[in-house]
């Protein structure tokens, strides 16, 4: 599903230049759920922006779901992140005057999905984050874990290949976090491919593959036994 | 294009508007005030433009007066000081040598300029009243209005020299009773029995003349008071579309030709030219009209710049939302028409409020003017000013919304994103 060679990616800070990148390799199946951990300054989120498309490496390849991502203008690489990716932050970032109805069906928009079409599609999410009674809600109305889980509904909704989700319990409790991470496992187990940037041990935990970064390295890839979050919540 | 005719981009436009409201309000007000100024503006102009031509409507527009004085230099052997009696004859002069006169109404008066008024009386009821000898062409230069069953001095009247008289609403109060019908009825000028055939409605806007003056045909006054071919003043008008000070040069050169008069002697001839002075109060109107639309055009204008201030600062302020959309799968064209399209139709919505509540304020003034003396009668905006005004406002909306459009997509995503 994903495939990286190479990676290189150095950013410009005055007259030095940090690179922060320094060769990565790897790939990812279809049907994994992959943490990448490290401490911050690692280039995890640089990585995780590169896989998004929303930034772009200086050299090595990137391939995803067979289709090379490279020459992107800003256009193409909107299409593509509608096309193949669903995005969760650690900050949310729903868009606070749209209800959480609005909020799931905004990439649908983007698709130019019909607005009727686009409403069932973001019933049906919510209601499998189990936020159906909260549609009309504003953002505002909603509390941290509610908000992930309508940011993931969002994510899902355009039926991406690929989630990638950066940080997605950083900002919520533990409590809520697992519940965050449960629902992460069920959109898992029917078989989507998610990647998760964290940096707390328990939440890399819950995924099946975790790949560790040092100052721009890979210096860990390994299988793990998934710890089900449902049995903390 | 063809993302202006669907329907989800207006959803999308509508919904970030009407969840804005703050925003969506001071935004629309800087325009609305602009295009309501223009509006009223143009519209106030306008209706002075058309309260002066009504005040201009009971009188030929390019009429002028022209009467006769003493000579001021020697000519021809005749010496300064020689007083100048104008003469039937000129008339047909002026008519055959100058064709750019429409009417020509030789005028006699008593009891105006100097001279003693008559004495009109009826039955114990005596007045005097200013008297004058006319010709059925004066009306069309100074139309009058007759009450009904009345009529005005006409060509048999002049060629019979028949006794005949109009007489004005103060004669009419004045010498009849308030039952009684005028028309038919006869009264007495200086001892000689005229019929009188109409009332003469005063008209105050009119300018010239009085509710009590009395006409008689110009024959029939020239036989009552010896005056022979002798000719008060020439009351004329040119026709429509010919230069009023050329032809009054012209009427006056004829005259000094005919006259034997110095043809550089400007005192010899008097004359009040009304068309010039239309013309300079259609100017002054005209000016009124450009600079209304100067200074709206310009609040417009500052209206938009405006919308265009507001815009960039919510541009700033959504900055992540623009970035969250793009990450979602937004294209910058997108996100750029759908910035374009939020200042057009702001400006839209605004501009046709502005357009009602201008049109509103208009109809309003009129109302409350409608009954005092003040030149201002229906103010209307030609529909070219409005269309135009809407396309002034789609173009320097669409052109303002450039400005905040093109610095929201120039912030790169990743950038949009980041930013807290």
């Amino acid at each position: 599903m994903i495939e990286i060679k190479d990676l290189h990616k150095s950013y410009q800070m005055g007259s030095n230049s940090l690179h922060v990148l320094k060769g990565l390799n790897f790939s990812i199946d279809e049907g994994e759920l992959v943490a990448i951990m490290g401490s911050s300054g690692s280039g995890k989120s640089t990585l995780l922006n590169i896989l998004g498309m929303l930034d772009e490496a200086d050299t090595g390849e990137y391939t995803l779901d067979g289709v090379p991502i490279k020459n992107l203008n800003e256009t193409k690489a909107a299409k593509y992140r509608n096309k193949f990716l669903g995005f969760v932050f650690q900050s949310f970032n729903l868009i606070n005057y749209k209800t959480a109805m609005e909020n799931v069906a905004l990439p649908l928009y983007y698709q130019r999905v019909a607005r009727k079409e686009r409403e069932e599609k973001a019933l049906k999410y919510l209601q499998q984050v189990g936020l159906k009674e909260w549609a009309t809600h504003l953002p505002s109305e909603l509390s941290g874990g509610q908000k992930q889980r309508v940011a993931i509904a969002r994510a899902m909704a355009a039926e991406p290949k690929v989630l990638l989700a950066d940080e997605p319990t950083g900002a919520l409790d533990s409590k809520t976090s697992y519940e965050v991470m449960d629902l992460i496992q069920k959109i898992n187990d029917q078989g989507n491919t998610i990647l998760v940037v964290t940096h707390e041990e328990d939440i890399a935990h819950m995924c099946k593959r975790i790949v560790h970064l040092k100052d721009g390295v890979i210096v860990e890839d390994k299988k793990v036994e998934q710890v089900r979050a449902s049995q903390y919540v | 294009m063809r993302f202006i005719f669907d329907k989800n981009t207006w959803q999308e436009i509508f919904g970030s508007i009407s969840k804005n409201k703050v925003r969506t309000v001071i935004t629309v007000v800087g325009v609305l005030w602009g295009i309501f100024i223009y509006i009223a503006l143009s519209g106030a102009a306008k209706g002075m433009d058309n309260g002066f031509e009504s005040i201009f409507e009971t009188i030929a527009k390019n009429s002028m007066f022209v009467w006769s004085q003493s000579t001021s230099m020697p000519y021809a052997g005749y010496k300064t000081g020689r007083q100048i009696q104008l003469k039937l004859s000129d008339a047909e002069m002026m008519e055959n040598r100058i064709p750019e006169l429409q009417y020509i109404a030789p005028r006699n008066v008593k009891g105006f300029f100097g001279s003693s008024p008559p004495i009109i009386g009826r039955k114990n009821k005596t007045g005097s009243y200013p008297l004058f000898g006319d010709f059925p062409a004066f009306t069309k230069i100074a139309p009058k209005k007759i009450y009904d069953g009345g009529r005005f001095i006409n060509d048999e009247d002049i060629a019979e020299a028949r006794k005949v008289a109009v007489i004005g609403e103060r004669t009419q109060k004045e010498l009849f009773d308030k039952e009684e019908n005028p028309i038919g009825g006869y009264l007495k000028i200086d001892d000689v029995y005229f019929q009188v055939v109409g009332v003469h409605k005063f008209d105050q806007s009119g300018g010239f003349g009085g509710d009590g003056d009395i006409f008689i045909p110009f024959t029939t006054f020239r036989k009552l008071y010896n005056t022979g071919d002798n000719v008060g003043w020439f009351s004329i008008a040119a026709y429509d579309d010919v230069d009023v000070v050329k032809v009054e040069e012209n009427i006056k050169n004829l005259l000094k030709n005919l006259h034997q008069v110095h043809p550089d002697d400007d005192r010899a001839f008097g004359s009040f030219n009304l068309g010039e002075q239309f013309n300079k109060i259609k100017g002054f109107a005209n000016g009124i009209t450009f600079l209304s639309l100067v200074v709206g055009i310009a609040t417009i204008l500052a209206g938009v710049i405006g919308i265009g201030n507001i815009l960039l600062i919510s541009v700033k302020e959504r900055t992540k939302e623009l970035g969250v959309r793009r990450a979602l799968g937004a294209t910058p064209a997108e996100v750029r028409n759908q910035i374009i399209l939020e200042s057009v139709f702001l400006t839209m919505i605004a501009g046709v409020m502005g357009i009602i509540l201008g049109a509103a304020t208009l109809s309003l003034i009129n109302k409350m003017t409608e009954n005092i003396d003040f030149p201002y009668t229906n103010p209307t905006v030609p529909i070219p000013y409005v269309i135009g005004a809407l396309v002034i406002m789609v173009v320097l909306g669409t052109l303002i919304g450039l400005i905040p459009a093109q610095r929201a997509v120039s912030i790169k995503p990743i950038d949009a994103l980041r930013e807290e």
